[in-house]
């Protein structure tokens, strides 16, 4: 501390060192600044008498609140389930959809419980707003591939499409014409036809050829007047709601080899409740009887 | 002549890399190690001519980089100063690619360029590329002045600054070839950590060998912060990245560290990172520029003990504030907590002494951009070393965790502070290191100063919002207790902010690029012709 020089505007005295030019000051630290340092100090200390903080040799000082993270989380579980609890016994109760759908505390319930279910295990497929998308079916209209009613669509979302339970949904078209069925005209000629009925003007092909190609071939499932046939899970024709398909070239693609959408079975997963729940909640969306015989 | 040895063993090295590439075990190191040989040998062909070039003792004059005739070894810290300059841009460019990206995903083109190899190289890019170079430059500056001391070691302090732009090289094209031991902060594989820790053990004796030998008889406090930083970076380094390579010729390792115990020690490194390469080194560049640029003294030396301890001390012991809420044990969660709690006045202790070094020079701020940039830097800093102990708490951390807010937080120290002091020191060193007579333009200075202002507050209010909204939105239950938004509502709601951070990004860019230019122009000699800072522009006479 050699020559400890004031420093003219602050009037402190330096520390007597120089670096470069540098000098420093010798001023105290700042109260304030030291005051709250030592507050954080005493914050610490409580907080680690309070919770728990010290490793000692099997385990560590558990805290005087005998708080945990694992034990705040289950508490915070358990009320969430007892506050359901009354309602989800009704539902599981409830021994048939209508139950649900003629108690109103009840179904507002259900379809609240099945939005949530919804918005965790749906939504990836069919859209925030369940209105689906190029091969995931729109939930929000009235066209149902397998039947709108709420007992089927407890059905399919019990057991899936296409899936592995043992009593999926499953309907497969065939490969008209891949497999040879129908030759590249005749697939043309049906393609307009579709197009017809559906009432967009087809871009090639011959309607009525296409009648006869498709009163041969394709009315057994897709029904004579294309107005489809849920139990098969044919889809209606005679309207322009496609699940797939955009245009002509498309329709022709679908008729030479077609694609099969697979929705898992959700009953194993989720359980028998949930379902019920989610069945009434798509149900509230757009479903009813009068969804099913168009 | 010159570079003999240099050359035959950088020769050597690029022959040893493309054994390497032949002999690979997998498909990555194989492209990895050409990628190794091909900047190798490139480097030998550069070496190879100015042996046949140069006259004996002659100085290679690109940028007047190698010019090393003054009492200090400054061609290095110039040679730092220019890769500061252009890995700054780069990483700065990454990022707004990467904020495009997320706003909109079409930007992603696989595989080389999608958001999961960007990232990665945007944040290894803006910290250990820009930041790296920043301390690496700035401490070689700064050790010798406060000193008296030329480096220690010769040609050792540039054995360090090209081994270190190695690692930069390997580790990025890695990132886009798809080599990541996906720990964050620490992504490059297990040779080139062992690469990094080869430079960094060189640079920590050019480093020590440097203050061993100074002719000051104390060692000043920017000094005791960098070689902080240098021996915790290496400890950090080391610990966290031990693992076991599948084959010494391959590009995969598994860490010797699994479960919850690899998480610790990655957060306990990676927190340290940001406390000792992000804070402690770059508390070292303020503690030089700041009463530089000011031209005042340093303004509490008991503070700058205390604060320097207790900062140290504590930081180590605050990683786990990242697991909060995890499979740690408890226990580990509190003492991070608490850790990160008390740390918050050892942080502010570096404010006080950045801020109340200005006391009788606050009118400076209003004439001279650059100590004007150096003070918002300790603003920002002074801000961001708040919000983290905020955002250590549990009950904070309970809603900030996993969303935007930390990214905020982050950029707002990393854009704020980080950026911001690294800039001002570029603006003091570059004009001295070249011998200019002052910097090409202030009033450039003041643009780039309100680019950078006004793009990190797009960019920090944007994530503050879309973070706390985004946290809300999570844990929003109805009145019957079920989930509100599904996960894809609320990153649908994040979009306009996303968008406001893209410009965000766009104006910090563009304020670096106004950097460099300014910069460049000032190492040409240039100086533009304009009205000086702070000067009412004269009207004519009526």
């Amino acid at each position: 501390m050699a020559d400890r020089e004031i420093d003219e505007p602050t009037g402190t005295a330096t520390t007597g060192h120089s670096w470069d030019g540098i000098r420093e000051l010798d001023t105290p630290m700042p109260r304030w600044w030291l005051w709250t340092f030592y507050a954080t100090i005493v914050f610490a200390v409580v907080y680690m008498i309070l919770y728990p903080a010290i490793p000692m040799i099997d385990r560590a000082t558990q805290g005087l609140l005998g708080w945990s993270s694992r034990g705040a989380v289950q508490s915070e579980i358990e009320g969430a389930i007892a506050n359901q609890a009354d309602y989800r016994q009704r539902v599981a109760n409830a021994a048939t959809m209508q139950d649900i759908i003629n108690d109103q505390e009840l179904f507002q319930f259900a379809v609240s419980a099945g939005k949530s279910a919804f918005s965790v295990n749906c939504v990836q497929c069919h859209g925030m707003g369940a209105a689906g998308g190029p091969g995931y079916p729109n939930l929000q209209d009235d066209d149902w591939l397998w039947g709108g009613s709420i007992d089927d669509i407890r059905q399919t979302i019990a057991h899936g499409i296409r899936s592995d339970d043992p009593e999926t949904r499953v309907s497969e078209m065939p490969a008209f014409g891949r497999d040879g069925i129908l030759d590249r005209d005749q697939i043309r000629n049906v393609s307009a036809y579709v197009m017809n009925i559906a009432k967009v003007p087809p871009k090639y092909g011959d309607v009525a050829a296409g009648e006869q190609v498709f009163t041969e071939n394709c009315a057994a499932c897709h029904g004579d007047t294309g107005q489809g046939m849920p139990e098969m899970g044919a889809p209606a024709l005679n309207d322009p709601i496609w699940l797939r398909v955009t245009d002509q070239d498309q329709v022709v693609a679908q008729v030479t080899s077609p694609k099969h959408g697979v929705m898992p079975a959700w009953e194993g997963r989720l359980g028998d409740t949930t379902v019920k729940e989610l069945a009434t909640y798509v149900y509230s969306l757009s479903g009813g009887p009068s969804a099913t015989i168009r | 002549m010159k570079f003999t040895t240099e050359t035959i063993v950088v020769g050597l090295a690029a022959f040893a890399a493309l054994m390497g590439a032949a002999f690979a075990a997998d498909a990555a190191f194989r492209i990895h190690a050409y990628v190794l040989t091909i900047v190798l040998a490139a480097a030998t062909m550069v070496l190879l001519r100015q042996i046949q070039t140069t006259p004996r003792g002659a100085k290679v004059a690109i940028f007047g980089v190698r010019d090393d005739d003054g009492p200090y070894m400054d061609g290095v810290v110039r040679a730092g100063a220019l890769a500061t300059m252009f890995w700054g841009a780069i990483g700065l460019l990454v990022g707004v690619i990467i904020a495009l990206q997320l706003a909109y995903p079409l930007v992603n083109f696989e595989p080389w360029f999608n958001f999961g190899r960007l990232r990665p190289l945007h944040t290894s890019a803006v910290i250990f590329a820009f930041g790296g170079n920043a301390l690496l430059a700035t401490s070689f500056y700064i050790v010798q002045r406060t000193c008296r001391a030329r480096l220690f070691g010769g040609d050792l302090a540039w054995w360090v600054f090209w081994g270190y732009q190695l690692f930069i090289v390997l580790a990025a094209s890695g990132y886009l070839l798809g080599i990541s031991q996906s720990k964050e902060y620490a992504e490059p594989e297990w040779y080139v950590d062992l690469w990094l820790t080869v430079v960094w053990v060189g640079y920590l004796v050019v480093f020590l060998g440097t203050v061993v030998k100074r002719e000051e008889p104390h060692i000043y406090v920017a000094n005791w912060f960098y070689l902080s930083f240098i021996v915790t970076i290496a400890m950090l380094h080391i610990v966290n990245n031990l693992a076991m390579p599948v084959s010494f010729l391959g590009a995969k390792s598994y860490s010797a560290f699994s479960g919850v115990q690899d998480a610790l020690t990655q957060w306990w490194y990676g927190h340290n990172a940001v406390g000792f390469f992000l804070t402690a080194g770059f508390l070292g560049m303020m503690y030089y520029f700041i009463p530089k640029q000011a031209n005042r003294p340093v303004y509490s030396y008991r503070l700058s003990i205390i604060h320097f301890w207790s900062l140290i001390f504590m930081y180590i012991w605050a990683g786990p504030h990242h697991l909060h809420y995890t499979a740690l044990p408890d226990w580990a969660q509190t003492l991070g907590m608490v850790f990160s709690v008390m740390l918050w006045m050892p942080s502010w202790g570096g404010m006080i002494n950045g801020l109340m070094t200005l006391s009788g020079a606050w009118d400076k701020l209003r004439t001279d951009p650059v100590l004007r940039m150096m003070v918002i830097a300790v603003a920002f800093y002074g801000m961001a070393t708040f919000e983290g102990p905020m955002m250590s708490v549990k009950a904070v951390n309970s809603l900030s965790h996993y969303t935007d807010w930390t990214i905020g937080h982050v950029h707002s120290g990393a854009l704020g502070w980080n950026g911001m002091i690294t800039f001002g020191a570029l603006y003091y060193m570059v004009p001295r290191l070249w011998k200019r007579e002052q910097l090409y333009s202030l009033r450039l200075v003041n643009w780039h100063f309100w680019l950078a202002t006004i793009g990190i507050v797009l960019y920090a209010a944007s994530m503050w919002v879309s973070g706390i909204m985004q946290g809300l939105m999570w844990r929003e239950y109805d009145e019957q207790g079920f989930l509100v938004y599904s996960f894809v509502e609320t990153v649908a709601a994040l979009r306009p902010y996303y968008i406001m951070r893209v410009l965000g990004g766009l104006l910090y860019l563009s304020g670096a690029l106004v950097m460099n230019y300014n910069l460049l122009k000032t190492i040409r000699g240039a100086v533009r012709a304009e009205t000086p800072m702070g000067q009412a522009r004269l009207a004519p006479a009526a």
